[in-house]
């Protein structure tokens, strides 16, 4: 961590793509699915990306893309300005570890606590086991686990417990960049909180980077430091987490504000007059891909796909926001079931 | 004013595991009027499913309810048989789970599975309980309705089948709903959507709904009645504006400060913890669950802990009258 540039990115996407084919019924011919769609992001470091939007959105994908576990079709991923794929696996796993959402499957049950900290360490041959002890025995401590959970096995944990086992085996590799997918989303209230707070100290103490995938608004809110929200494999808006929660411009984007349930009572359930369900990712609405559930689709909207337009913050990509394009010249569309 | 639909009182259930007993559930009273949702908040292990599957009847021959009453419009549900549980599951009260995947019967279609209940507890044909099916379909907003009874459950979306599982429970017009985690394993936009219809179809048809929740928000956006569960019993009941503007539990506020709360939470700060775990509930629990996590634990939260009554219909379980031993700290 000897890179104290904050100008340079420590993570960028480059006009990322990623294109499965998928077959339809037996006969069926394949067909091209658009998971991530020409998606550029750039994260400086000790930054906190968190990435919102519905399920089949690509979040997941972007997940595996920056672990190296899929390799985009098209595009680009720098870490440190250096192009990931032409560095190897390993070098990656240095930079970059993992956080998943369920403590319950991603622990090998067979293995101690001891064995699953320190299997990075071993895997990349770092140190003997002498320090390699020192180094679980160090991190359990960070993560604050007491020393004796060494010897136990992930079936006798909390599930708190085993999320706090899953942060210290990625941060035993001293990684610059962690990717959290929904890392709280299985766990009791009482225990997210530790979780968070958790987090947000590490980050503060190893000046780490995350990139934070959740579906849970309000604690994207609370612990990134810019959001971008997908939608069909696209960075619909992109913004400084003031700039997205406080004035968001995407009509998705306040959809999804307008869907969060916060515990004020009497204030009853918000209607999110978003209409239709998720659209298949298969076959992706034309124009923009949001136009049919968007109360304020126009005409073009279902023929133009819209462009990034920059925002003081970051980009949004919609016509109502797009000058050029002329959106007064717009009618609105009548949309199915409104 | 009437009796109420349902009536609970000491609703206790145990469980024989290798070591002795899990008092899972102990002492719980309330009442639900028709029309009401009573939503019972808690975490993993609270105990709030099991009193769900209780009332349902549904839960396994080896565990042990006791309740000195529990009463369904005048039914006493601690004296029914099997032959009478039966008759009202479906009919009269109904319930909807969590995960529609493994709830719905992969090898039934849609159609198949909605009719079962109209065509088992009432005295109809083929014909008038699919028009009722497709009468529902339509009801919980899912286009296409008549082209869905021949469909499987995994040719629909999430949403979709959530809403066939709200659908089928609809289907005798039930008096009592109980839906456990309905809108757990959805977006949150789908789950707006589908908490909207349930409040909706609640009020249209006078429905009474239990709903049983480990999320707050939801709670405070749905609930007429707040039951609060830790441990297996009940800390907290009242309105919805009672238990979230003046909670007086302190697990109760404890909840509240580990949430970040949009506009009040400040972004990045420390959020709340409450330290520590739930107890063991095998063998003889005695005092209150919460003091070994508790700010305000004394001495005298090892005996029977009293009910305090601070406002109408908003009661609480703690040896302090307030609620606090001293002031606390807001974070």
């Amino acid at each position: 961590m000897s890179n104290t540039d904050t100008t340079q990115p420590v993570l960028e996407l480059r006009s990322v793509s990623k294109t499965y084919t998928v077959k339809q019924g037996m006969f069926g011919k394949p067909k091209p699915l658009k998971a991530i769609n020409d998606v550029s992001i750039s994260l400086k470091r000790g930054e906190v990306l968190g990435l919102v939007g519905e399920s089949g959105c690509g979040k997941s994908t972007l997940a595996k893309i920056l672990l190296g576990l899929e390799e985009p079709t098209k595009g680009e991923v720098r870490v440190d300005g250096e192009v990931i794929g032409a560095t190897d696996r390993r070098t990656l796993a240095r930079r970059i570890q993992p956080i998943f959402q369920d403590p319950y499957s991603s622990l090998n049950p067979r293995k101690s606590i001891e064995d699953i900290i320190s299997l990075p360490l071993r895997v990349h041959s770092i140190g003997d086991s002498n320090t390699q002890d020192k180094a679980v025995r160090e991190i359990l401590d960070i993560v604050g686990l007491p020393q004796r959970v060494m010897r136990t096995y992930p079936s006798q944990m909390s599930g708190g417990q085993r999320q706090r086992v899953a942060i210290a085996r990625a941060l035993i590799m001293k990684p610059e960049i962690v990717i959290c997918d929904e890392p709280t989303s299985a766990l009791d209230v009482s225990v997210q909180s530790q979780i968070l707070n958790l987090l947000n100290d590490l980050r503060a103490e190893f000046n780490l980077t995350y990139l934070f995938i959740s579906h849970d608004l309000a604690v994207v809110e609370h612990l990134a430091t810019r959001v971008a929200v997908m939608y069909l494999g696209r960075i619909v808006e992109e913004s400084s987490v003031g700039g997205l929660f406080d004035t968001s411009g995407h009509p998705y984007t306040q959809a999804l504000l307008k869907s969060v349930l916060t515990p004020e009572a009497g204030k009853g359930v918000p209607d999110t007059e978003l209409g239709m369900e998720y659209p298949n990712p298969i076959a992706p609405p034309s124009g923009c891909h949001f136009h049919p559930r968007c109360p304020m689709a126009m005409t073009h909207c279902a023929t133009v796909p819209p462009r990034p337009v920059p925002t003081p913050e970051g980009h949004v990509e919609c016509h109502l926001f797009d000058t050029e394009n002329g959106h007064d010249t717009g009618t609105p569309l009548m949309r199915e079931g409104v | 004013m009437n009796s109420p639909l349902l009536r609970v009182k000491d609703l206790t259930i145990d469980i024989p595991v290798g070591g002795g007993t899990l008092n899972a559930v102990r002492g719980i009273d309330f009442d639900l009027n028709r029309g009401e949702t009573l939503c019972i908040v808690g975490e993993s292990g609270s105990g709030k499913s099991l009193t769900s599957l209780a009332l349902m009847g549904l839960l396994g021959g080896r565990i042990k309810r006791t309740a000195s009453q529990m009463e369904f419009d005048g039914i006493d549900l601690t004296k029914a048989n099997s032959k009478t549980m039966r008759a009202l599951r479906g009919d009269r009260m109904a319930m909807i789970f969590q995960e529609p995947m493994t709830s719905l019967n992969p090898a039934f279609t849609i159609g198949n599975q909605l009719m079962e209940a109209l065509l088992l507890h009432r005295n109809v044909g083929k014909e008038a309980a699919r028009a009722r099916a497709i009468e529902l379909l339509e009801k919980v907003g899912i286009t296409a309705a008549e082209s869905r009874l021949s469909q499987y459950p995994h040719q629909l979306s999430g949403g979709l089948r959530q809403r066939v599982m709200i659908a089928m429970a609809l289907m005798c017009e039930p008096e009592l709903i109980i839906a456990d985690e309905p809108t757990t394993a959805l977006d949150v936009t789908i789950q707006a959507q589908i908490l909207r219809l349930l409040v909706d179809l609640g009020r249209e048809m006078n429905m009474a709904m239990i709903l049983i929740t480990h999320d707050l928000g939801v709670v405070a956006r749905v609930a007429d009645k707040v039951a609060v569960m830790y441990a297996g019993e009940l800390v907290e009941t009242g309105s919805a504006d009672q238990v979230f503007n003046a909670p007086m539990h302190p697990y109760t506020r404890g909840l509240l400060r580990c949430i970040p709360q949009p506009g009040k939470t400040e972004r990045g700060a420390r959020l709340g913890t409450i330290p520590g775990i739930v107890p063991n509930l095998v063998g003889g629990v005695t005092g209150c669950p919460f003091r070994t996590r508790c700010d305000h634990a004394v001495a005298a939260c090892r005996n029977a802990i009293p009910h305090r009554k601070p406002a109408e219909n908003h009661r609480f379980r703690c040896v302090h009258e307030t609620g606090h031993q001293t002031a606390e700290t807001v974070v």
